[in-house]
Order: C-alpha cells, then structure tokens, then sequence
C-alpha cells in the first residue's frame, strides 16, 4: 500500500515532463513526430498512474471495470476511425469536433461532481467552496469549448451560414444577457452547491453559440485554436474538481500554448484578437471604410493563354490560397507543377504565414500531393526573388497578395504582411469571380496591366492547363 | 488548504511553462502543433476515470463518468492520430530526398 503513492507520483512526473517536452518538440520540423509519440505515451502513462493508484488505495470494483472499458473503447474507435478517414482539406473542423469533445468531458466531470458530491470529487482534500467554484469554472468553460467547437465546425463545413441578426448590436445584448445568467448560476452554485447547475450549463452553452456563430469563416482558425486554449483551462478546472495536480499542469501547459498559438495566428492576419471576437464579419463595415472602388482595368485571358506564358517561363511562383485548398484542387496543382519541372522550368511555392484554411494548413496540403518540401518557400524568403521571376500563379488567394497593404495608409489591410507578387513580369490570378477576398477589400492587382484573371474554380482551371499544357508539348520530352 | 495552495503553485508554473515552450514555430508547423495540443487537451479524461472510480455503484454517475471518458479518448486518440498523419507526410519527403 505505501510504495503505490511514490510510484503514481514518480509516473506523474514522468508524465508531466513527456508531456512538455511533447509540446517543445512539437514546435520543431524535425522532431516533431517523435514529440507528438511521445505525448501519446505520457497520457498513457498518465492514466495508468490513475488506475494503479486507485487499484492500490480504494480498489476498483469491476462495475467500474467495466464502465472504463466501454467508455474507452466506444470513444477510442469512434476517434481513431475518425481520423483515419477524415479528408486533409477537413483539418480544422476535425480539430474543432476534436477539441469540443474535451470541452464536454470536463463539463460531464464538473457535472458529475455536482450531481453527487457525496461519491465523487476529492472531499476533504479541497474546502467545499473553492471545489464548488473548480465545478462552476469547469462547467463553463466546458460548455462554452462544447457549443463553440461545435457551431465552429458546422460553420467550417457549411452547415450553418451567418444569420443576419448576429450581425447587429442584438447578438450583443444576448451574449451579455447569456453571461449574466451564467454568472448568477454560477454564483447559485459556488454558495450551495445545487442550485443553478443547469442555468449555468445552458446560459454558458448559449453564450459560446453567440459568440461564435457571427465570425465569419476565415477567422474561424483563430476562434479554434482560442477554444483549444479554452478546453485546456477546462482540463485545469477539472483537476481542482477531482484534486489531481497532474490535470492542472497539463491543462494550464494546454491553456497557455493555445494562447500564444492563437496570438501568433492573429498576427500573421493582421487582425487582433478583439477584433476577430467581437468585430463579427468583416466585410459589412470595412468596405465603406476605405480601400473601396471599382476595377478599371481588368484583364482576363482563358487558361490557353495562360499555359503558353507558362511554356516561355523560366522562372514560375506559384501562390497558393484558401481557394485551392475549398476547390481540394493540391493534387492537381502538383500534376501541373511536375509537368512544368519536365520542361525544366523552375518551380517555387510561395506560402503566406496564412495561406490556406489556418496557419500551416497549407503545408500539410502540399505535402499531401507530394510537393518537396524545399520548393515551399516563406514570405520572407520569396518575396526578393518575385523581381526575377517570369509568371506567377496566384491560386485562390487574395487578400494576401493586396499591394494596397504596403501602399495605401488608408486601407485596411495596411500593413499586413503580403507576398509582392506585382513585382514578377506576369501575374495569373486564378478565382471563381471579382469577389473580394474575407477582408471585402477591392484587390488593387487585379487592375494592374501585368495581371490578367483566369475565371473559373482552381480545380476546373488547373485541369484545363493542365490539357493545354499537354497540347503544346510541354515536359514531354523527358 | 494545503492542496489548493500547491495547486495554485502548479497552475501558475504550468502556466508559465506552456507560455515558454512555444516560442518561435515555423508556419509550416501551426496546424499539427494546434492539433497536438488539442489532444493533450483530451488530459481530462483523467478526471473521468477518477469520477467512474469514485462513484461505486451509482449508475448514474458511472453513465456520466463512461460518457466523459469516451468523449475524453475521443479527444485524444483522435488528435494524435489525425496529427500523426499531418506530420507523417513531412517525414516522408524528408527521407525520400
């Protein structure tokens, strides 16, 4: 019995230092796969120190035997199956089902708690208010994770679009009616315990809905990696609920991680993190802003003219966006780019800090066609080549090839970070149509005399280049 | 109180360190790293073992903790594999070069 606790604490720490040292490997190109195993096998060693010290002091009856096996099979397969066969153009939805799911355990712990403060919970370890006022943190930023996570998805996926009434200043009276009622709940429950429980999971479940549903989808990556950061602070309330030091370290590591993830993301946007909560869609108010006005001079070629600048190339860059990775269209954007590498033209990437569905979402893409990864280059890097560079293709991406956020004080986009594409001799922007791109800003390279727009859906387009491609012989020859 | 003060010590540590560790990461790292982090999100199944551990034989509160559980390991063999696979593929153009 006495050498069971040195053990588990000896595993918990074993734990906790996997756990970080998973998260900093994480951050590097190189280790980054051993670190994500080595994050697996300290939850594993983790709740193993959970079983065997329980098996050790209380026992386990084999009821309990047999609910633990359920639960971890049914939520295991259903987890493993998904994600084996989720499509990698799907990332952040399946991130955000992911981290919902974590939100709603720790609420159903809080709940649980709650529900039967006799059997579960650390009585005796934590006084009954600051246990009572763990469930109540727990219960909210768990449901709020939950709702969120999941109106995040169902907007990623097109389920759900933007009602009109979240638009207004009403949505604002209803979150803020929705955290009252949560606080107040809240309050309910830390004095006594019982009162208020579901107030506070419905209010806070309602609250996150509100909160999330008026972003618009291009900041949805920002909202995601904020509630990965939300369900790590649940994680962390729910150890001060059932007193396990473990879950507030791995929590609190989750909750702050997601933080600066979230920050980084916002900045790579230009966006701040007040803006993308509380500034609902852009587009409504920051075309009347500035940077508006109409095209003057645009130039649109079929993907026949485009394929003939591509044969006298040398030098070809190639800008992929978020419409790429809509249309799924990497697979045969790397049929087109291999094509072109046969003729022995030179072929980059150049990938915004943004580029595609959420920061890196892009990389995972192209990897996915088997694009090398040395011919992606970063901003930082392409931008000086653009001068020497005979075309660029611009795939569905918009805002951030705007020249307007280096030379317009006015505009909105100013001073975002953007790829110099105008600077090559010949710019092709591949889009559906002269939408503007998240920001609703009028794109000041689709006038300029060196761009010409090919109309059509990435996918449809690469594939008629690709035949024309064929046609003039291009990279046959090898 | 004992266990509240120390717990408020590992918050803040905690804390601290998950702020530390994620200094400076390549773009091209955000989303699998996003998705990791998310995994180990799934921690709190933790508290549900406990809370199904704890609860003897109340059929409720085993429902509740087996549910929590699932939801939990859905979480987190979900995450890891799903960021095993993104990370998969930038291994494999590494070797193959």
């Amino acid at each position: 019995m006495t050498f069971i606790a040195p053990i588990k604490f000896a595993i918990d720490l074993l734990a906790v230092l996997l756990l970080a040292l998973g998260i900093k490997g994480l951050s590097k190109v190189r280790s980054a796969r051993e670190a994500n195993r080595l994050a697996g096998i300290a939850m594993m060693l983790a709740a193993f120190g959970v079983l065997l010290n329980s098996q050790g002091t209380i026992g386990i009856s084999i009821n309990s035997w047999i609910w633990i096996i359920c639960g971890t099979l049914i939520g295991g397969l259903l987890g493993a199956l998904t994600a084996k066969r989720v499509p990698m153009t799907a990332m952040p939805e399946i991130v955000a089902l992911f981290n919902g799911c974590g939100g709603m355990s720790s609420l159903l712990v809080a709940l649980g708690v709650a529900l039967f403060p006799s059997s579960g919970g650390s009585d005796g370890v934590v006084g009954e208010l600051i246990r009572n006022f763990s469930i109540v943190v727990s219960l909210f930023v768990g449901a709020i994770t939950f709702s969120g996570s999941i109106v995040a998805m169902a907007k990623l996926q097109g389920w759900l679009s933007t009602p009109s009434w979240t638009q207004s200043k009403a949505r604002h009276f209803f979150n803020i009616f929705c955290a009252v009622l949560a606080l107040i709940g809240g309050i309910y429950l830390s004095i006594d315990g019982q009162n208020g429980l579901f107030l506070i999971v419905i209010a806070s479940s309602l609250l996150g809905i509100g909160v999330t549903l008026p972003i618009g989808g291009a900041d949805m990556p920002v909202v995601i990696s904020l509630l990965n950061s939300y369900s790590g602070v649940a994680a962390a309330a729910a150890g001060f609920v059932v007193g396990s030091q473990l879950l507030i370290v791995a929590g609190a590591m989750v909750g702050a991680a997601g933080l600066i993830l979230t920050q980084v993301m916002c900045d790579g946007m230009n966006r701040s993190l007040v803006s993308v909560l509380f500034g609902g869609a852009l587009g409504s108010s920051s075309v009347a802003s500035g940077g508006g006005g109409e095209y003057t001079n645009i130039t649109s070629c079929s993907p026949e003219e485009c394929a003939l600048s591509l044969e006298a190339a040398e030098r070809v860059v190639i800008v992929p966006g978020y419409g790429l990775a809509v249309a799924q269209a990497q697979h045969t954007l790397r049929e087109v780019t291999r094509v072109l590498e046969n003729a022995e033209i030179e072929v980059t990437y150049a990938i915004h800090p943004v580029a595609g569905r959420m920061p890196g979402h892009m990389n995972v893409l192209l990897a996915e066609a088997d694009v090398p990864y040395e011919q992606l280059k970063e901003m930082d890097v392409i931008n000086p080549e653009f001068p020497a560079t005979d075309v660029v293709l611009v795939l569905g991406a918009n805002d951030v090839v705007n020249p307007q956020a280096k030379t317009d004080q006015s505009s909105p986009l100013y001073g975002m970070p953007v790829l110099d594409v105008q600077e090559a001799r010949t710019v092709f922007v591949v889009k559906r149509g002269m939408s503007a791109g998240y920001s609703g800003i009028k794109n000041d390279l689709f006038d300029l005399p060196n761009t010409s727009m090919v109309f059509g859906d990435a996918k449809k387009v690469l594939g008629d280049l690709l035949l024309e491609l064929k046609d003039l012989g291009v990279g046959s020859k090898g | 109180m004992s266990f509240f003060s120390e717990a408020l010590w590992v918050l803040l540590l905690g804390s601290l360190l998950g702020l530390e560790l994620i200094g400076k990461v390549p773009p091209t790292l955000h989303t699998p790293l996003m998705s990791g982090a998310n995994a180990i999100s799934g921690i709190t199944m933790l508290a549900a073992l406990t809370l199904i551990i704890k609860s003897g034989d109340n059929l409720p509160l085993l429902i509740i903790g087996s549910i929590s559980l699932g939801f939990a390991l859905f979480n987190v063999i979900g995450g890891f594999l799903v960021t095993d696979r993104m990370l998969a593929m930038f291994s494999r153009k590494k070797t193959r070069k």
